[in-house]
């Protein structure tokens, strides 16, 4: 035990993790309360096409196999928006609707991922680190890297100063669209400004969580925090410690030789998060409501 | 008599489908107008329209130049089914959103603005719920928190849609007096309306719509059975 917590590799495994989960626990709670939580499964799964993409792109050209989250993050991200706007490209010019036209997507971007993804790794001869990106199925915390974290702070700080400052514009929009555009807000920069957010919060946890499981922490910090808390403000801080704790807790099991990866690990700890608070918070608990019928 | 607000030709479509069609509405100011007309007659897409939170297809709306065109000139009032009340938030928090018009970008509300949300919940009688989430309120409270956070604006017009839906007779009551506080102070109002029956009592000027216009003007002279007739296309059982 002593041995693990001196052990820099497993500290930065658990901070990086906390930070991933604080992250995407705050920019959950705007997917979780514009409804959006379809629209986040649909960029967590969609994002596997363009993760296996950046790799066999970047060993075309270089020759070399990337590991670097910098380079597949950024294809999960430019993935994750192309079957958004892929999306509203087919319920705007078709009568599909927009939970068909999305569930379509998921299945069409994730298919062809994992398509591509068993056909390079049997491609002979044999890609070197292919075999790595099965990882960002189910997510991996212990292959993190300094630099990892350091990208993920970066990219994190960033999005909370821009939360922080557009705060209460985009809490306006996110209660109330149409007033918000009646008072002459530029709604659809806050759309995208919002959207972009959901979807770092999501691509960032690709690598700790995967792609299956990602809507987990992207929701359940969220659902969690919204039975304990009273203002916006208080859920989105609440869902990052929930985040942070889950995902530092996770990382912790995963990497001490259990083997598991991080993901479910992570996941199945939110869920008890998630029911606990369920049944137990003030006010809003299954507990509380069956007293105050009883009562 | 002026005009405060009035649409030429005004055609607005969702995928295809009018919602008005070539409608021409004048509003006069410091009036109470309502604007009736059965469901689907794109009554809450003419409030949008003016409001110009809806895309036009055709036309035009000229406003009075006493209303101004900065953020905010005009107050609007949703129907209370539009936003989702479950979120977490309080009654003064809701109102303080009215004044985030007003606000330059990353500034927030300081103390002149919590100042005038009091005031605003004051006016509809809702102070001493201020910190009470708004998902604990009833139909009527929840209807007077949306009139405090519109006011607040410090608009001249205000576009209300629907506001005495679901609300009980205490709220219609106190929401109609505080209109006509507002209409004295030399505002326009301008409801949606759905109770046929106390038309001709709350307002001034009525105009029915049905995609298209079908009559205009004062309450007494255009409120008639023919031409409610001609909007619903048979006289409804809760007019007199």
């Amino acid at each position: 035990m002593l041995d693990f917590w001196s052990d820099y590799t497993i500290q930065l495994v658990v901070l990086g993790s906390a930070m991933i989960g604080a992250l995407s626990g705050a920019l959950g709670c705007f997917a979780y309360l514009r409804k959006q939580s379809l629209v986040g499964d649909v960029v967590a799964h969609s994002s596997l096409l363009g993760i296996v993409l950046a790799f066999w792109f970047t060993y075309l050209l270089t020759g070399t196999a990337s590991k670097s989250i910098g380079i597949l993050l950024t294809g999960a991200l430019v993935a994750g928006l192309a079957s958004l706007f892929l999306t509203d490209l087919i319920t705007s010019y078709t009568r599909i609707k927009p939970d068909a036209g999305l569930g379509i997507m998921l299945a069409i971007f994730f298919g062809t991922g994992i398509m591509l993804l068993r056909f390079l790794q049997r491609s002979q001869p044999a890609i070197p680190g292919i075999n790595g990106i099965d990882d960002y199925l189910f997510g991996m915390a212990a292959t993190m890297t300094s630099g990892d974290a350091w990208l993920i702070a970066i990219v994190g700080v960033a999005a909370l100063v821009t939360m922080t400052l557009l705060w209460h514009r985009l809490k306006l929009f996110t209660f109330d669209a149409d007033y918000a555009s009646g008072l002459g807000m530029p709604i659809q920069m806050l759309e995208v400004v919002l959207l972009a957010l959901i979807v770092i919060g999501i691509v960032v946890g690709l690598q700790i969580v995967g792609v299956v499981l990602m809507i987990g922490l992207l929701i359940a910090p969220a659902a969690s925090a919204r039975q304990w808390t009273r203002s916006m403000a208080a859920m989105c801080v609440t869902a990052a410690c929930i985040g942070a704790a889950s995902a530092a807790a996770g990382a912790v099991v995963s990497a001490t030789g259990s083997g598991l990866p991080t993901g479910p690990v992570i996941v199945l700890i939110l869920s008890a998060v998630f029911a606990f608070s369920l049944v137990v918070a003030p006010g809003r608990g299954l507990l509380h409501r069956r007293r105050k019928v009883v009562s | 008599m002026d005009i405060a607000i009035e649409t030429h030709q005004l055609t607005v479509a969702y995928n295809a489908e009018p919602a008005v069609w070539n409608l021409n509405v004048q509003i006069p100011l410091n009036a109470m107008t309502a604007i009736v007309g059965p469901n689907g007659a794109g009554k809450s897409t003419l409030l949008k329209a003016i409001l110009g939170t809806v895309r036009k297809l055709s036309g035009s709306i000229s406003l009075h130049p006493s209303i101004g065109n900065h953020n905010a000139a005009i107050g609007y009032v949703p129907q209370r089914s539009s936003v989702d009340w479950d979120f977490p938030t309080t009654v003064f928090d809701v109102v303080l959103m009215g004044t985030y018009g007003r606000l330059r970008w990353f500034q927030r509300p300081g103390k002149k603005e919590r100042a005038e949300a009091m005031d605003a919940l004051r006016q509809v009688q809702m102070d001493d719920l201020a910190d009470r989430q708004i998902g604990e309120l009833s139909g009527g409270q929840q209807q007077r928190v949306f009139l405090a956070r519109a006011f607040v604006q410090q608009a001249s017009v205000y576009l209300m849609d629907e506001p005495f839906a679901g609300v009980d007779a205490r709220t219609e009551g106190l929401i109609i007096e505080v209109l006509r506080e507002r209409q004295r102070a030399g505002n326009t109002i301008v409801l949606v309306h759905h109770d046929l029956a106390s038309v001709s009592e709350y307002f001034d000027h009525v105009a029915l719509i049905n995609q298209k216009l079908v009559a205009c003007g004062p309450t007494p002279a255009t409120f008639t059975r023919e031409n409610v007739a001609l909007a619903y296309g048979s006289v409804p059982k809760q007019l007199p």
